[in-house]
């Protein structure tokens, strides 16, 4: 793979369209009597074989040029035509790479009616911005966003893609960085640029954030990374900011799309405690099952859902499906607070790797104290409601 | 309906710890499981093969010693184990190992689905589906929680987003992962232990695949682990008291610090 496109049509030509028959993947087309290779070939060579005039060419397989790749891209995932924010995220990590490597930053979207979007990612950093503003690409798909995304990056080339390890991108990026034979880092925290070697150092959690390892791409291009959300800080807009927006056409033809959505049930704003971002747990401290209110009262300011310690699953005062430990759920949440937990061995297992552990309990010699980032030693019922006042009035003041 | 499970052992605990002057795991001493969310796969795969019928084949990649976990699947019902077991095999990334597992999966003949666990607890990627979809040019479907009505080569599909729940239809032959909501994994009988004792596991090499060794396991794998290291530890010792009102505004501050609000 030079990183020129691997199938080459030349000007001998005839648009006879032999060679559509031919590819097995209906990756070919022919526009204004010329063979078009889509973004669904896969190089498998039995269009050269077919062409009557010799007109098709596959690429020397061989070391990539490297340097012949530049610049950092970002996907802009997008659902409804409204970018998700971790798009801000990885441009704002992004920024800080392309300037260490004096390179673009770009970034790129897909969706319908999108176009609109894109002064946003200027103002938040991107240099240049690829829009594939096209009715077929509204809904997240794997195979079309695939063939999409991979004709974009052999196009526009760059050294670095990074994508939102979102349930979407953690879906798209193993597909399009296999498309492109390339290396992915899943679920990345930690990004920075090898002062030596300018390759990009990609650190992740591993053995359920036990250990964490860092990760280096060094004959694949781009290098590819999914990045957990909410551990960027988020590119600050600056309206003046100037960039280009390049429209890109969507040859529909040549776009794969095998799986049909039948229908999209949007969740219930209660979250389901092992995907949540955020969770809010009760324990005994609570007293009683009427505890939980508060404790619903919390997750719901926050954004967040409801754990609960194993004995107040056995005290009946919540569903089973709320517990969080050994015989419960495992969680990893960004944040994790625990109101009148002791924390057990068997509750730690199950939450000890979330991010960002707060406990609320009167003993001060609780086992949980000890894994919490912050331990707040008094009475829940007191600072519960207290903390709750502040983040509502906080919030409404933005 | 031909089914296949990919699993992969793990060890039993992800409370590992490595040699820091190598970066390597230490991993005598700790025992080898099926990875908990393969088994929601296989529970899966049985479920198809008891509603349509078929063969459901386990299929591994790993060290010999890996022969065990499609033992234990057999035991739960599995029809065969598969074990992709080759020095040249070792050391994969994603790339390397979906590239190897497809590559035997095109060996072992003709199927309609494979079904993976979500992720791993030891790699924690969850990439190998998705890219061994990729390999074989077959659509996935990742983060399946319901497998549906199989009728006229397409199946009913939901999955998990982080937003909500998407209905699919989508054609076979197909990959999907699973999530751990899908089912409740059975337990293996002492019947199934009995017949995973005795049970033949095929095992691939190199040979069979006939792949230049340059382009799997280490040499093959586009990504290189430089360094490994132990998280900083929870900061825990952080221990505040005060009035109800000053133990709020500290944990305000924490959150609004940490970007949580």
């Amino acid at each position: 793979m030079t990183g020129e496109a691997p199938v080459t049509v030349k000007d001998s030509c005839t648009g006879c369209g032999v060679c559509v028959s031919s590819c097995p993947f209906g990756a070919i087309t022919i526009e204004a009597g010329r063979a078009i290779i889509g973004d669904s070939c896969r190089v498998c060579g039995a269009c050269v074989d077919a062409c009557p005039s010799g007109a098709i060419e596959v690429a020397k397989v061989g070391v990539i040029d490297l340097t012949s790749w530049r610049g950092v891209l970002v996907f802009a995932e997008q659902h409804g035509s409204v970018i998700h924010p971790v798009a801000y995220e990885l441009l704002g990590k992004g920024r800080e790479l392309a300037d260490r490597l004096s390179e673009p930053l770009y970034a790129v979207v897909l969706g319908k009616d999108v176009k609109p979007k894109t002064k946003e990612l200027v103002s938040r950093g991107a240099d240049r911005v690829f829009v594939y503003d096209d009715p077929s690409l509204e809904s997240f798909r794997d195979d079309p966003y695939t063939d999409v995304l991979a004709g974009a990056c052999r196009e526009i080339k760059p050294s670095i893609f990074l994508i939102g390890a979102t349930s979407i991108g953690r879906s798209l990026g193993p597909r399009v960085a296999a498309r492109l034979k390339t290396g992915l880092t899943a679920d990345c925290t930690g990004l920075d640029i090898d002062p030596e070697t300018k390759l990009l150092r990609q650190t992740r959690p591993a053995y359920g954030g036990n250990i964490m390892a860092t990760i280096i791409t060094p004959n694949g291009r781009p290098q590819m990374a999914t990045v957990r959300y909410k551990v960027m800080n988020e590119a600050k807009p600056d309206p003046g900011r100037k960039g280009e927006i390049v429209e890109k056409s969507v040859n529909r033809k040549a776009i794969t799309d095998r799986i049909g959505i039948v229908n999209f049930e949007p969740a219930a704003d209660q979250v389901s405690i092992t995907d949540a971002d955020i969770v809010v747990s009760g324990g005994k401290g609570l007293g009683d099952a009427k505890g939980f209110e508060l404790i619903r009262g919390l997750a719901n300011v926050l954004g967040g859902a409801v754990g609960a310690s194993r004995p107040t699953v056995d005290e009946g005062w919540i569903e089973y499906r709320h517990q969080v430990g050994l015989s419960g759920r495992t969680v990893r949440p960004k944040l994790y607070i625990a109101c009148g937990i002791s924390g057990s061995v068997q509750h730690q297992a199950g939450m000890r790797t979330s991010d960002i552990i707060i406990a609320i309990n009167e003993d001060k010699e609780a086992p949980i104290c000890r894994i919490s980032s912050l331990a707040a030693v008094g009475d829940l019922y007191e600072v519960v409601p207290r903390l709750m006042e502040k983040i509502k009035e906080y919030k409404t003041r933005d | 309906m031909n089914i296949i499970v990919c699993i992969k052992q793990v060890p039993e605990t992800t409370e590992v710890e490595f040699d820091e002057a190598t970066g390597r795991l230490k991993r005598e001493g700790v025992a080898a499981v099926i990875n908990p969310f393969d088994e929601y796969a296989i529970e899966a795969g049985l479920r198809l093969r008891e509603k349509y019928g078929g063969v459901v084949r386990a299929l591994s990649m790993g060290p010999p010693m890996a022969e065990q976990a499609l033992r234990d699947a057999i035991a739960m019902g599995a029809d065969e184990g598969w074990l992709a077991t080759d020095r040249v095999f070792g050391g994969a990334d994603t790339w390397a190992t979906s590239l190897t597992l497809a590559l035997c999966i095109q060996k072992i003949g003709p199927f309609d689905i494979v079904i993976c666990g979500l992720k791993t607890t030891d790699g924690d990627t969850g990439q190998t589906g998705p890219e061994m979809a990729e390999h074989l040019n077959v659509p996935h479907v990742s983060y399946v929680n319901e497998i549906g009505e199989v009728r006229d080569g397409k199946v009913r599909l939901r999955r998990n987003l982080d937003d909500g729940i998407e209905t699919l239809e989508a054609p076979l032959p197909l990959i999907i992962t699973v999530s751990k909501d899908i089912n409740q994994p059975r337990l293996a009988t002492l019947r199934g232990r009995l017949m995973a004792k005795k049970a033949e596991i095929k095992k691939i090499t190199n040979q069979e695949l006939g792949k230049d060794p340059k382009d799997l396991g280490l040499d093959g794998s586009f990504t290189r682990v430089v360094k490994i290291f132990t998280p900083p530890p929870p900061l825990g010792g952080e221990v505040i008291e005060g009035s109800p009102d000053e133990l709020a505004e500290a944990i305000f501050r924490k959150l609004k610090e940490e970007k949580v609000i």
